[in-house]
């Protein structure tokens, strides 16, 4: 089955952020939607341990490892940067100031409910900000390949592993499709031009709703 | 009024076993490893420091710093968002060993939870960690047809925290990202212990520039040339230094 790269994916999660807009990347495979802003647009990007307005990483060697962002990755900064604590940081979160969050998902439910921040029981149990964010920004976005590393479905009835969230997610790019959570089901807004209805269906673990049309999912190659 | 002291043995003399610690810092950046390396020292002249609870947004990275005061075994407990990190094998280890407690918190509880330590508030309501495992045996409460979780303040006995500029008052600046918990942990902790780059004499900071007022800090002392846990651990530095 054709599927997008994850550059491709995150390339078609840029296409919505507004010029201007706040948005905070979750840490790993999120970080990458920085890189495919549209020509014109320039998005605010805060990172939770304290910077607002940070820019792309530093050349090898030029690293200040007081400046990096939530995934302890040297970052620069643009102009119009600012710094802040901790409590300033997540009232910026939390307070409703973000326009937009993206993360990454071990599964989503069709209500909204997000699990990404653990496998179970096992190792050692890691949350950072993600259950801050999930409800805190103005829209909570998913990326995530449409399946699991083994064929499983990500987009499900309900989640089984531990939530990081409760009706928190608002949309969901993926390696097939684009979906939206509307009222508690999962509405198909784009999908590959190749693919039946049938077929992403069938790799889904819950019902796909079709509200008006479903436009094909054009990404270029990046 | 002179808050400073002369050096980091006296700055880190009269924290006792069982303290609840609060260490500034997110990963590397805001680390104050020359207060943790002394305090280190202390336990291996004196026996003392144990049992401390410990309260960072990580668990230490390689062999220095906080990794290292986990790994002399003076930590019994920690409170954290994320003890994960490039290194973290000195938590682990003995987290899967059943060695050490660990209270997971959200990040910007664990924020809010210091603040309000520091500001005189025993309790908040959030929508951080409903309907999670995290909330799991909190209060819960409807406000204005939304549900959220009641968490309670968090203070310390001390808070070690490293900043840019310090005069003798207390009033300090930071540099960059290593802001972070640094001016919160100030508020929550009994006594807060400082260590900065730079004492300045009182009048030299533009009051426009103080990020925290001095009556957030108690101890004051210069480290001129602040390690950087991510340049000691790209070396394979370990504490205490090997001789």
């Amino acid at each position: 089955m054709q599927k997008l790269t994850n550059n491709q994916i995150a390339w078609r999660a840029a296409q919505d952020i507004a010029d201007g807009a706040y948005v905070n990347l979750g840490i790993g495979f999120p970080e990458k939607v920085a890189q495919f802003q549209p020509p014109g647009r320039q998005a605010i990007f805060h990172t939770e341990n304290g910077i607002l307005n940070f820019g792309e990483s530093p050349a090898p060697g030029t690293e200040d490892w007081d400046l990096i962002n939530a995934g302890k990755r040297a970052v620069t900064l643009n102009a119009g940067a600012s710094f802040f604590h901790h409590a300033d940081s997540f009232a910026m979160v939390r307070g409703g100031h973000l326009d937009v969050a993206i993360l990454g998902a071990y599964e989503v439910a069709e209500n909204g409910d997000l699990a990404n921040w653990s496998t179970g029981p096992k190792g050692v149990p890691a949350v950072g900000g993600a259950m801050d964010l999930v409800h805190g920004a103005k829209r909570v976005a998913v990326i995530t390949d449409h399946v699991t590393k083994d064929g499983r479905p990500k987009l499900l009835q309900s989640c089984t592993l531990p939530l990081t969230g409760v009706g928190c997610v608002t949309r969901v790019y993926t390696s097939l499709a684009v979906v939206d959570v509307e009222g508690g089901r999962f509405v198909l807004r784009e999908k590959l031009a190749g693919l039946s209805f049938d077929d992403l269906q069938s790799v889904t673990g819950a019902t796909l709703h079709v509200v008006g049309d479903v436009i094909d999912l054009v990404v270029p190659e990046v | 009024m002179d808050k400073q002291v002369p050096n980091l043995a006296t700055a880190v003399a009269e924290i006792e076993s069982g303290s609840v610690v609060m260490i500034g810092g997110f990963g590397g950046a805001g680390a104050p490893i020359e207060l943790i390396h002394a305090l280190i020292d202390r336990f291996h002249a004196t026996g003392a420091p144990k049992d401390l609870t410990v309260v960072n947004n990580n668990a230490g990275n390689g062999h220095v710093g906080l990794a290292a005061l986990i790994e002399a075994g003076m930590v019994a407990k920690l409170i954290c968002s994320f003890p994960r990190s490039a290194d973290p094998v000195v938590f682990t280890t003995k987290y899967l060993a059943g060695e050490i407690a660990l209270e997971l918190v959200p990040q910007g509880t664990l924020a809010e939870r210091i603040r309000a330590g520091g500001a005189g508030i025993p309790a908040f309501y959030t929508p951080t960690s409903f309907g999670t495992d995290l909330a799991k045996g909190k209060p819960t409460a409807m406000f204005d047809g939304r549900e959220y979780v009641q968490e309670r303040w968090l203070k310390a006995d001390y808070a070690l925290v490293k900043a840019e500029l310090a005069d003798p008052q207390g009033n300090l600046t930071y540099r960059a990202a290593a802001r972070n918990f640094g001016p919160v942990m100030c508020m929550a902790a009994r006594v807060a212990i400082v260590q900065a780059r730079q004492v300045v004499p009182a009048g030299t900071i533009d009051p426009e520039a103080v990020v925290t007022p001095g009556i957030f800090v108690q101890r004051v002392v210069e480290v001129p040339h602040p390690a950087q846990e991510e340049d000691l651990n790209r070396a394979g530095a370990a504490y205490p230094l090997e001789a």
